[in-house]
């Protein structure tokens, strides 16, 4: 960044790294604006004009010498042309707001303040991610729009209701009392975003943001703002753990391949590395929470050199303290199958009985019959776990094993642990 | 969650509709205008169309790799598409609230089906 005017050259701006450069700047743009003028509702839909306007304009004029300082004074002065066309009033104050605008940037990091705001409790969960895509990512609607495969109108709907709804509460922080939950709804927001790009196959990928990447991004943004908070460390952790997966998740002809399947040498190691001490050294310092024991079991699957060197007892010993942290089906049906690692698919069966009927109990209950060489049955509920599914990959995998199955008469195929979480 | 509701008529279903008077209509139109308005400031509407009537509509036939469109057979169909919302809505339990305001639902004409997902 910098000198980009000097010795690049304008045709040279390299417009990846400016778009990094743009979304990197955009909350603290955002803050530096909001704190100055208020009215979240309307600085925000400025800043977006402004990175807007940065985008066309910086690739042929080159970078300014001060970008963030450049895209404030844009901001305001924008915010201060949609003002006027409200309002009459704002005539005379314009004056002062661009003297403002092109002075210092107040330094106090606002991005904490930011991130709670679109994730303000009294929003769905729709609109926080819409809205902190926008204001803390610096994406358009119409990027958010398709990474999530909806039109347009619709993403900038949830973007300007949210906007309404959270007009009241000032552009501060919440009482230090409310801090952990507020901050929890955050981390439930990155973690939905992940998730949404995680579980995208490949196919429909073309043309949309990489939602996984951004959320990690944002997290690692968040990270600074509360350095002690081991929850940040550990979903941080959990989400380099697993997008550390993802180039052996999918084959190539688009067919999930479970965890248990997968080629080790694809996996990212790099990532895994990274993961791996943060969720380290977080649990070493910080009081232990969901996201970090997450984290901890991603981290034994990944430190494994292969499906049969993976230490079963220690994942075991993992899911009982989040099933007491945490307690919910999903955490519960995995630790079934840690059970059934560790003491025998008969063990893990008899805990399935008391689970509420869903496709993954039975997928897991498929997978725990075939290990146990009742191929008949075996076959029986994995069929009935691919009606269940929505997702193609996901049926065309749970159909490819009931037809295993069904073919099965001695000899034992694949020797998979039955996963039951996204792999 | 992208869910599809699909609203169906049938000839009966088409008699009631017309006998009803231009205020019955109206009234009718108001409630899809005002469930429309709602689901466009909730963020939850995709899309939604009214279909014209079957038989305004082509069948598709390809034969020998020339497609073909003709009109009908219609003649047997005893019930047939009327119209449609896409929504993107946070659970099942919502959309089937969404199409439980739909009046054709009065005659259990409404049907919700989850789009199946390419994701993983």
């Amino acid at each position: 960044m910098g000198d980009g005017r000097g010795a690049a050259g304008p045709e040279l701006v390299d417009v990846t790294s400016l778009d990094g450069l743009l979304r990197e700047l955009a909350p603290q743009v955002l803050a530096a604006v909001v704190r100055r003028y208020g009215g979240f509702d309307t600085c925000e839909d400025a800043v977006q004009e402004a990175l807007l306007a940065a985008a066309t304009q910086w690739p042929v004029q080159g970078v300014p010498d001060n970008p963030k300082a450049w895209l404030i004074t844009v901001a305001a002065r924008r915010r201060t042309e949609m003002w006027r066309s409200d309002t009459a009033r704002a005539r005379r104050e314009e004056a002062v707001f661009i003297q403002d605008a092109s002075g210092s940037v107040p330094d106090v990091d606002d991005t904490l303040t930011l991130f709670l705001l679109c994730c303000h409790p009294s929003l769905t969960h729709p609109s926080q991610v819409a809205l902190t895509l926008r204001a803390v990512g610096g994406l358009s609607t119409a990027e958010i729009a398709r990474s999530f495969l909806v039109p347009e109108a619709t993403v900038a709907q949830r973007i300007s209701r949210a906007k309404q709804r959270i007009k009241a509460d000032g552009f501060r922080l919440p009482p230090a009392l409310e801090l952990p939950e507020r901050i929890a709804v955050v981390l439930r927001v990155l973690y939905l975003i992940f998730n949404e790009g995680y579980t995208a196959s490949s196919g429909v990928s073309l043309n949309r943001v990489e939602l996984t990447a951004e959320a990690i991004r944002l997290t690692r943004q968040l990270r600074p703002e509360r350095p002690d908070d081991g929850e940040i460390a550990g979903l941080l952790a959990l989400m380099l753990l697993t997008d550390a997966r993802r180039p052996a998740r999918t084959a190539r002809d688009g067919a999930l391949v479970p965890l248990a399947a997968q080629d080790r040498g694809l996996w990212d190691s790099v990532a895994i590395a990274e993961g791996t001490s943060l969720i380290t050294s977080a649990l070493a310092v910080a009081p232990v929470g969901p996201y970090q024991v997450q984290a901890a079991i991603a981290a034994v699957h990944d430190e494994a050199s292969s499906a049969d060197a993976t230490d079963w007892r220690q994942i075991l010993v993992l899911y009982d303290l989040l099933e007491r942290l945490a307690p919910g089906p999903m955490v519960t049906l995995n630790r079934v199958v840690a059970v059934a690692m560790v003491h025998g698919p008969a063990a893990g069966l008899r805990l399935l009985d008391s689970l509420a009927p869903h496709y993954r109990v039975d997928a897991v209950r498929a997978h725990l019959l075939d290990m146990a060489g009742e191929y008949a049955a075996a076959g029986v509920h994995y069929g009935r776990a691919a009606r269940g599914t929505l997702s193609v990959p996901e049926r065309r995998y749970l159909e490819g094993r009931a037809r295993a199955a069904a073919g099965m008469g001695g000899g034992s195929g694949v020797r998979s642990s039955p996963d039951s979480s996204p792999s | 969650m992208k869910y599809v509701i699909l609203i169906y008529g049938n000839p009966a279903s088409r008699e009631v509709w017309d006998g009803f008077t231009p205020e019955q209509q109206a009234e009718g139109l108001k409630i899809y205008a005002a469930l429309n308005a709602d689901l466009r400031a909730s963020g939850e509407m995709v899309v939604s169309q009214a279909l014209a009537e079957p038989a305004a509509g082509r069948r598709v036939m390809v034969s020998d790799g020339v497609a073909m469109a003709t009109d009908g057979p219609f003649a047997e169909v005893k019930e047939h598409l009327a119209g449609f919302y896409v929504v993107d809505c946070a659970s099942f339990d919502r959309a089937v609230e969404i199409a439980g305001r739909i009046p054709e639902a009065g005659w259990g004409m409404v049907e919700v089906r989850p789009v199946q997902n390419w994701s993983m």
